[in-house]
């Protein structure tokens, strides 16, 4: 069990998902998922080991690391991935929901099982506003962990059992740092994304409505 | 998860592209993609674990790294291969749109629709042309900048391409100047200039392709605008003849009129 689930999870949206959506898919596989298996899983993998105090004394580095990193960047990455694609399964849990629907009536009960109308329309709805609520979530508890997307070279620490205060240093903080902002850039770019598909949705069933009325009206 | 899933996706473009575009897309695969995974990140694995410095204050060596170092080489790469790759994301959707409108002009059930069946909307191959030749085209060229971008950044962040085998370093908390010696600094320049290489050869592919393109572009124009040329002249003898055809009515007629009246 790996990333390959999310990776047919996402293939799997992408045959119900609009024009934007698609966009979307390709942005989660590429700029994020792909970027973090290839290149952001190891400069933080000895992130631990390489985590170096001014002091001898046993049990600061561990205490002092442990304090400057409750959860560690690329957790976050990670569980941030997970949690933003999870809501496009209630997507597909309606389509496949509307055909087993169908075939226990045996009947078309529907034009098409994959069409936006009516109920998987909502559920659509509904997944976008969850995923952009989970990037800004995420978004949000990046900033206030880690004072605002920064990786300092050097944090001092003072915290028992290190005597005094004592210089602690991060290791390439510069790297990390880059690709933090990568990670911002490509989420606010994804939450651009699922705002604009809303609207277009929003906007496309409104007009399809007004129109229908009015047509009524003039019958 | 890993390269496959690009290998997927750009292989869908594949049967959409140029012979060229083919070339450059094996070359992609084969000694780029590849090399970086099965060699590149074994020699670049233990980069900061040997990297040493001549002194024991704690920190110094984690500092000096950081300062010769803000993005690794093997990372620098892998960013290049995943934008080098994207534009080609472009094609494919709009090879997948065009299959959309066929496959809805086909439920429609429109007379123009000259396919049998969805299957082969499926299967059909487009050419490059009309709206798709410039989605392709714009594709090659955002690649070529994307590559001279981050050949440019690696020329501009190592200070030309090889790696040395020792760095003086007096950043804090390093006491004075501190010699930092570099792990496998040799196979590290081989396999950049490897990969300098291999980028400049598809740099040469994509302007290939991007001149083939335009080539045929103006050949087709030029073809077109020739068989206008020659339709007037065509037109003009048709006339001329018409022309001619008509005299020779009005004539003859003419001609009984003036036998009838004589």
């Amino acid at each position: 069990m790996s990333w390959g689930f999310l990776r047919d999870l996402l293939s799997g949206v992408n045959k119900y998902s609009t024009g934007i959506g698609r966009i979307w898919v390709a942005i989660v596989f590429l700029f994020r998922l792909l970027v973090y298996i290839a290149a952001a899983e190891n400069i933080w993998k000895y992130e631990h080991d390489e985590f170096e105090c001014n002091t001898q004394q046993p049990g600061c580095e561990n205490v002092c690391f442990d304090h400057f990193f409750p959860v560690s960047h690329i957790r976050l990455w990670a569980l941030q991935l997970i949690v933003v694609s999870a809501p496009s399964l209630l997507v597909i849990f309606h389509v496949a929901y509307r055909e087993k629907r169908e075939k226990h009536h045996q009947q078309r009960l529907y034009r098409r099982p994959e069409e936006r109308e009516g109920g998987l329309l909502c559920t659509y709805l509904i997944s976008l506003l969850l995923k952009t609520g989970f990037e800004i979530v995420f978004l949000v508890l990046f900033y206030k962990l880690y004072n605002g997307f920064q990786v300092p070279r050097l944090v001092k620490c003072d915290i028992s059992p290190c005597p005094n205060t004592v210089d602690c240093y991060i290791s390439k903080p510069t790297e990390k740092m880059i690709f933090l902002y990568f990670l911002v850039a490509t989420s606010c770019l994804c939450i651009a994304l699922n705002l604009s598909e809303l609207s277009y949705l929003i906007f496309k069933h409104s007009l399809k409505r007004y129109l229908k009325r009015n047509i009524k009206k003039h019958k | 998860m890993d390269w496959g899933a690009l290998h997927t996706i750009l292989g869908g473009v594949n049967k959409h592209s140029t012979s060229i575009g083919k070339i450059w897309l094996t070359v992609l695969f084969i000694f780029r993609i590849m090399i970086l995974v099965v060699a590149a990140e074994r020699v670049w694995g233990d980069e900061q674990h040997d990297f040493i410095c001549n002194t024991l204050q704690p920190g110094c060596r984690n500092v000096c790294y950081d300062h010769f170092f803000p993005i690794s080489h093997i990372r620098l790469w892998a960013l290049q291969l995943i934008f080098v790759s994207t534009p080609a994301l472009l094609v494919a959707m709009h090879v997948a749109y065009r299959r959309h409108e066929k496959k809805r002009q086909f439920r429609k059930g429109d007379q123009k629709c000259e396919y049998k069946d969805i299957e082969e909307i499926r299967r059909q191959r487009f050419h490059i042309d009309g709206s798709l030749w410039w989605t392709y085209t714009g594709s090659i060229f955002f690649r070529l900048i994307f590559e001279a971008v981050f050949m440019y950044a690696f020329y501009f962040m190592y200070d030309g391409f090889r790696m040395p085998r020792l760095m003086k370093c007096s950043a804090w908390p390093c006491p004075n100047t501190v010699d930092c010696f570099v792990s496998r600094p040799t196979e590290k320049t081989v396999f950049t200039i490897f990969m300098i290489a291999v980028s400049s050869i598809c740099i040469l592919l994509n302007v290939a392709e991007l001149c083939y393109l335009l080539a045929k572009f103006f050949l087709k124009r030029s073809k077109k605008a020739g068989n206008q040329k020659h339709h007037p002249n065509h037109e003009n003898k048709e006339e001329t003849k018409q022309n001619e055809m008509n005299e020779l009515i009005s004539d003859s007629c003419q001609n009984t009129v003036i036998g009838f009246t004589s």
